[in-house]
């Protein structure tokens, strides 16, 4: 039993992870019909960006907070190691919505009225770009990420046989996951910003009709999007401690199965189609063959496009003609 | 395919010609440079420019300086053969230094074969590798031998009955150490509880783990690369897993301590030599090494000088540097005194050996015992 919740600890932590990717995907798409390839990417640059950021500056933010909280600049408590975290995620957050207004700005936009193949190429050839030049940029040698966590004791529950360890940066992924969801959540349907989004994903020409701003709200789009994905860059390095310029492509591919898995364009349905991924493959490589982790994204997305193309929780749009 | 045979043969006829009377002596290396493997390729770089320097004061080879043609495969099996290709047709090389991983040795190993290029691995271990053809070598000991050891250590030095192995099914170098692994601690009365699989690349092992510590080894055997083993041990220890875990020379690199840190105390691995070794040819190679790059080479480093002194020794006793007589000069040799132990090419183009066990703590190799063939 404990085996077993073992295995759900995992896979929702992993698939927290997945959804402030699956978010940005399917928040694009929802406003562009755009499937944005170059999502993983931006990933990648958050995980980056933290690296670089609490490499530099780590120490520092630490011992601000040490000083501020405890009084002395060399103790680090849970409480001034998840601070230090939270501000090396938002830094991060930052860097990736610039990245996803530059990205939106000099390679999709110019392409707004031309035909939506030719963007999704672009967006395969922006991936490439940030693939290849973080490659020249950063190395192509995997990079260990520093850990803010390494003195904290995992949690434990029962003994030697029904044994339970909950590590707390676990938690704080889980938690974090959770926040950003739900404060997206907020900007989507209580702000007018969100309404203004929702208003364009209808239908972009008569938004711009009614006097919305559409090229900034798609733009707001983007870096809402590249700023959850930079989050999740950020938390993927703390807890698995390499990081490399290639690293974005596998899970942005994952979490784009899953943005489709919950429906594509519903922001609920990427939550959920991630922590289903994200469970069924801790379930898979705690029972089955581990080998085929990464083929399970995948034969998920071809199952569900037989069975129910429009995702779990997609609504079936009729073509207008 | 007609073309590119006939290119081949053509090539062939280049390659036994053209080199007598060039002014350098061309030799090929095939290394991942960069990549997730990249240590293995830049410390094996700098064993073998180091021997090629050392060798070129000394005039070089029958009066001709070495030149070291060096090309990365970004650790992919795919682009080593790309690689080796070029090294073959274009560059025309006499001789080929490569590769660190078995799965990219054995996509180079036929076409140095095919072309007639003597080929050196400086460390693949998984025995396929010098399968492939009369012209493939190495200077190191192979998976079998390694296995036993490592087999051996756990049943006799950590007294464990019950192992557990995490192999990664992408690497033919770990699915073989595994392998046989498994068959020598069998052999010894010992038992694998549970043989859980993942493949290089991935970063969260939890669940493997999970399973793993449900089933309560005494050990837990990794044969995998630096990178993931980090990663691995980082988990692991965060699980509660406190059994002490064993791996192979994949495990030689720093950048091993960089992404695994504390969580690697208490863990064991097989490797070609020890720094700590006080023979001479060790510490003099070592000293020189140091002056050279200012750090202290790995074993990987190691392997690959002195897989280069092996190939310049065999060149000298040519008479007309032709690729079949290397070839015959890298099969005679014999008591060749190396750096990683006295090298004897076997009839099977491999190398016995001797192979050290050392722990890691604290961010150290230390040497733990010395097991011979």
């Amino acid at each position: 039993m404990a085996e077993f919740i073992q295995y759900l600890i995992n896979g929702l932590s992993q698939g927290g992870t997945y959804a402030l990717i699956a978010l940005g995907y399917t928040m694009v798409f929802g406003i562009l019909q755009l499937i944005n390839f170059a999502h993983g990417e931006v990933y990648m640059l958050g995980a980056f960006t933290g690296l670089y950021t609490s490499k530099f500056a780590g120490a520092q933010i630490s011992e601000l907070f040490n000083r501020l909280l405890n009084g002395a600049p060399d103790q680090t408590s849970t409480l001034t190691a998840i601070l230090t975290s939270i501000v090396i995620v938002l830094i991060a957050m930052v860097v990736c919505a610039l990245v996803g207004l530059c990205v939106e700005r000099l390679a999709y936009r110019p392409l707004r009225s031309s035909p939506r193949i030719n963007l999704l190429i672009t967006a395969v050839g922006v991936s490439l770009f940030f693939q290849y030049s973080g490659q020249i940029v950063f190395g192509s040698d995997p990079k260990a990420y520093p850990d803010l966590f390494e003195n904290l004791e995992s949690w434990t529950f029962g003994t030697d046989e029904n044994l339970l360890v909950i590590n707390p940066l676990q938690v704080f992924v889980f938690v974090t996951a959770i926040v950003l969801m739900l404060i997206l959540r907020h900007i989507i349907f209580h702000t007018r910003l969100g309404r203004a989004m929702r208003a364009v994903s209808f239908n972009h020409d008569l938004a711009s009709l009614m006097g919305i701003p559409t090229d900034r709200v798609i733009a707001a789009t983007f870096m809402l999007g590249s700023a959850l994905a930079g989050a999740a860059g950020v938390m993927v390095g703390m807890t698995y401690p390499k990081v490399e310029p290639l690293m974005g492509s596998l899970p942005g591919l994952k979490a784009f199965c899953a943005a489709v898995l919950g429906g594509i364009g519903n922001v609920t349905g990427a939550v959920l189609g991630s922590f289903i991924l994200g469970l069924a493959e801790a379930l898979l490589s705690g029972y089955g063959t581990p080998t085929y982790k990464d083929a399970l994204a995948f034969a998920i997305l071809i199952l569900i496009l037989l069975v129910k193309p429009s995702g779990l929780l997609g609504v079936h749009r009729t073509e207008k003609v | 395919m007609f073309f590119a045979s006939r290119l081949s043969i053509l090539c062939a006829v280049a390659m036994t010609v053209s080199p007598v009377f060039a002014s350098t002596i061309k030799i090929g290396e095939v290394g991942s440079m960069s990549g997730s493997e990249a240590t293995f390729g830049l410390s094996t770089h700098e064993g073998i420019s180091l021997a090629v320097k050392e060798q070129n004061a000394k005039g070089g080879i029958k009066g001709k300086k070495i030149e070291l043609i060096n090309l990365d495969n970004q650790g992919k099996p795919e682009e080593a053969a790309v690689a080796t290709t070029k090294l073959v047709t274009q560059d025309k090389v006499m001789a080929i230094l490569g590769e660190v991983a078995s799965s990219r040795s054995m996509a180079m190993a036929p076409i140095a074969q095919q072309n007639k290029v003597p080929m050196i691995s400086p460390s693949s271990t998984n025995p396929k590798v010098t399968e492939i053809g009369n012209y493939i070598f190495r200077v190191c000991f192979i998976d079998p031998f390694q296995g036993k050891v490592m087999a051996k250590f756990a049943a006799e030095q950590l007294k464990a009955k019950r192992v557990a192995i995490l192999r990664d099914v992408k690497s033919d170098y770990s699915v073989g150490l595994s392998n046989f692994f498994t068959e020598a601690f069998k052999q010894s009365g010992g038992e694998i509880v549970v043989d859980q699989s993942y493949s290089s690349g991935e970063v969260d092992f939890n669940s493997q783990l999970t399973s793993i510590r449900a089933k309560k080894p005494d050990a837990i055997f990794i044969p995998g690369y630096y990178t993931e083993v980090g990663l691995i041990a980082k988990q692991a220890r965060k699980l509660g897993i406190k059994a002490p875990l064993l791996g192979g020379d994949g495990w030689d690199s720093t950048k091993l301590f960089e992404i695994g840190g504390k969580s690697l105390n208490n863990s064991y691995f097989s490797n070609h030599y020890s720094q700590e070794d006080q023979a001479p040819s060790v510490q003099n190679f070592i000293k020189s090494y140091k002056s050279e790059y200012n750090k202290v080479p790995d074993g990987l480093a190691a392997m690959g000088y002195d897989a280069a002194k092996v190939l310049f020794a065999a060149m000298e006793k040519t008479k007309s540097l032709a690729s079949t007589e290397i070839r015959d000069a890298i099969a005679q040799t014999k008591d060749f005194p190396a750096v990683t132990g006295n090298i004897t090419i076997d009839a099977k183009r491999n190398a016995s050996k001797p192979a050290v066990v050392l722990e890691v703590k604290d961010g150290k190799f230390l040497y733990k015992s010395t097991v011979n063939p």
